[in-house]
């Protein structure tokens, strides 16, 4: 097996462009790891050898003929299966979508691809993206690479598994209050879930569309900055996605810390980190400190009430979003020799897992007569109140800092019998959805031989300045260059 | 606060068109007991003079309203469970 499957996203592009490597070698040496390490980890829904190899030998023959390089040039990348790939089904981990083909391709995937991006396969997720373990998939669990007795996090675990477990470079996952960051954390990668509205939604599968957004899984801050330069950027076929300028993200990347003022939140986090969680985190501020950053204190005086609100808000929004699975237009069909009302509850009933119902049932309730102001509505205020707190931080400091999550990966089954205590895992991730803020989790000093994750948040459309810190920190610090033991 | 019973949960699947077991009904009106309780502490705030917030975007321009090319009516339909004459069948609404 070539060793072309440990090089960064960056250093494929540079090879294959030069043509001293060429993409169908990097794409069978990915292949051959994955076959190596996947029967371990359960990283995929599904694989596309025969797609990718294709693409490849297309893209060897465009450079050989003197094509100018694209900037992915022979990148291998994994795409979470809510993102849709036309001639590749769309499962979205859950039954009710099972053998779905989409008629169209995700604009995010297509832009990775017109890059010279090889899309590898799709990688497994908590069903419709609802978990924060990749236990609420369908399908199967994924395995945390660094020890296979625990989750990946969720819910784009099988993304950031597969970029620690060096199957790819560079993974797409989708972030509605958590789902890239807690995963990245927890497996060790960097994981970025930028601006609402930055990266366009269409052919993602909707989940809360308030909060919903497209992002990265890398094993560094420069290969997050190469993959962000190609997604990035209005899509009029996103209604929601913004007109804003992309600056230039790679040149942006040398920017440093100097005199960058850190803003830490001491209060929230007294909401519960694990000891060894939090020491991480204060060395993780002390390099960043080293390396010129300033340290003040802000105050989120409303972030504890984000995991309230947010399970509020999401769900009603899930609740109206997955009503379009009927069995009528796409999708599994259940009770069909019935009346139409029977057949939209066998099918929804036999089609969604437990966490689904659960979400769609409190997203009803408290969206229903009698009970929206006091839940739903009172949500969408409180969610005014935390974005109002960042703004105010912001005015003091440029990135605010805290663990991306109160604790290290936990054992499969750990949190499954109680919902609520499965939520509360994501008190740290949340504000960011709520407020339509970026977010970059930075690999940080290990626990107990597992990945934590350094949060770094920013103000809206300033992915640069995050980048910029988080390359700071890696170049101070080897944790993103950790493999996992498989 | 709003107290959740199994028949609670019997409403609101109703309008959510799912069809529960009576496992189900009942673990998650539980659940949804717990849930909700939690969720109390956001009732403690004075939020009288605040607007609600119901998304974070503001910088999408909308379109211009012109007619454009959408999916065509066979790719619309190569999903469907069961499409028939170029229609989406589903099984009789009323009647029978």
């Amino acid at each position: 097996m070539s060793g072309a499957w440990r090089l960064s996203a960056g250093e494929i592009a540079r090879l294959v462009a030069r043509r001293e490597l060429s993409a169908a070698e990097v794409t069978r040496s990915h292949l051959d790891r994955i076959s190596a390490v996947e029967p371990r980890v359960d990283a995929f829904l599904q694989l596309l050898p025969d797609r990718a190899l294709e693409r490849a030998l297309r893209l060897d023959a465009a450079l050989a003929a003197g094509d100018p390089a694209p900037p992915l040039c022979g990148v291998p990348v994994a795409v979470k299966d809510v993102m849709d790939i036309q001639g590749a089904a769309t499962t979205c981990g859950s039954r009710i979508l099972e053998g779905y083909e989409p008629p169209f391709t995700a604009t995010a995937v297509a832009r990775l691809e017109a890059a010279g991006a090889i899309v590898l396969g799709k990688t497994n997720m908590d069903e419709f993206a609802m978990g924060s373990s990749t236990e609420n998939s369908a399908y199967k669990p994924t395995r945390n690479p660094w020890d296979l007795r625990r989750v990946p996090g969720g819910s784009s675990g099988g993304s950031a598994a597969a970029v620690a477990a060096r199957m790819v470079p560079l993974a797409l996952g989708s972030d509605t209050g958590g789902s890239i960051r807690q995963p990245a954390a927890l497996c060790g990668v960097v994981g970025l879930k930028p601006t609402y509205g930055r990266v366009s939604r269409y052919g993602l599968v909707a989940f809360a569309s308030s909060l919903d957004q497209i992002g990265t899984l890398s094993r560094s801050v420069a290969d997050a900055a190469l993959v962000c330069s190609q997604i990035f950027g209005r899509d009029p076929k996103d209604a929601t996605s913004a007109a804003v300028d992309v600056p230039d993200l790679l040149a942006s990347l040398e920017g440093g810390v100097s005199g960058l003022r850190v803003g830490v939140p001491w209060g929230f986090l007294e909401q519960g980190v694990e000891s060894g969680v939090l020491s991480s985190f204060r060395e993780g501020l002390g390099v960043l400190e080293s390396c010129g950053a300033r340290l003040i204190e802000v105050a989120l005086p409303h972030s504890p009430q984000a995991i309230a609100t947010y399970y509020l808000v999401a769900t009603a929004e899930a609740s109206s979003n997955l009503a379009r699975y009927d069995g009528v237009r796409y999708g599994r069909r259940k009770g069909g020799s019935g009346e139409l009302r029977r057949m939209y509850g066998e099918t929804r009933d036999q089609g969604f897992g437990p966490e689904v119902k659960r979400r769609i049932i409190l997203g009803t309730f408290v969206l229903s007569s009698g009970y929206y102001d006091a839940y739903y509505l009172r949500a969408q205020k409180v969610r005014t109140l935390i974005r109002k707190d960042f703004e105010d931080a912001f005015t003091v400091c440029d990135v605010v800092a805290m663990p991306t999550t109160p604790t290290p990966a936990f054992r499969f089954g750990e949190k499954t019998a109680d919902p609520l205590q499965m939520y509360l895992a994501d008190i740290f991730t949340v504000p960011a959805n709520l407020a339509g803020i970026p977010g970059l989790s930075l690999p940080c000093g290990p626990v107990g031989g597992l990945p934590t994750g350094l949060q770094l948040l920013g103000r809206p459309f300033d992915e640069a300045t995050l980048l910029a810190a988080g390359h700071a920190f890696e170049q101070a610090t080897s944790h993103h260059e950790a493999e996992p033991p498989l | 606060m709003a107290r959740i019973t199994v028949e609670t949960v019997d409403h609101v699947a109703k309008l959510a068109h799912l069809s529960l077991t009576d496992e189900e009904r009942e673990t998650f009106a539980r659940q949804l007991q717990d849930i909700l309780a939690y969720a109390e502490v956001i009732q403690a705030l004075d939020t009288a003079a605040v607007e609600p917030m119901s998304h974070a975007g503001s910088l999408s321009p909308l379109r211009d309203d012109g007619p454009a090319p959408g999916l065509g009516r066979d790719e619309a339909l190569g999903a469907a469970p069961d499409p028939a004459d170029g229609l989406f069948r589903v099984p009789r609404i009323i009647g029978g």
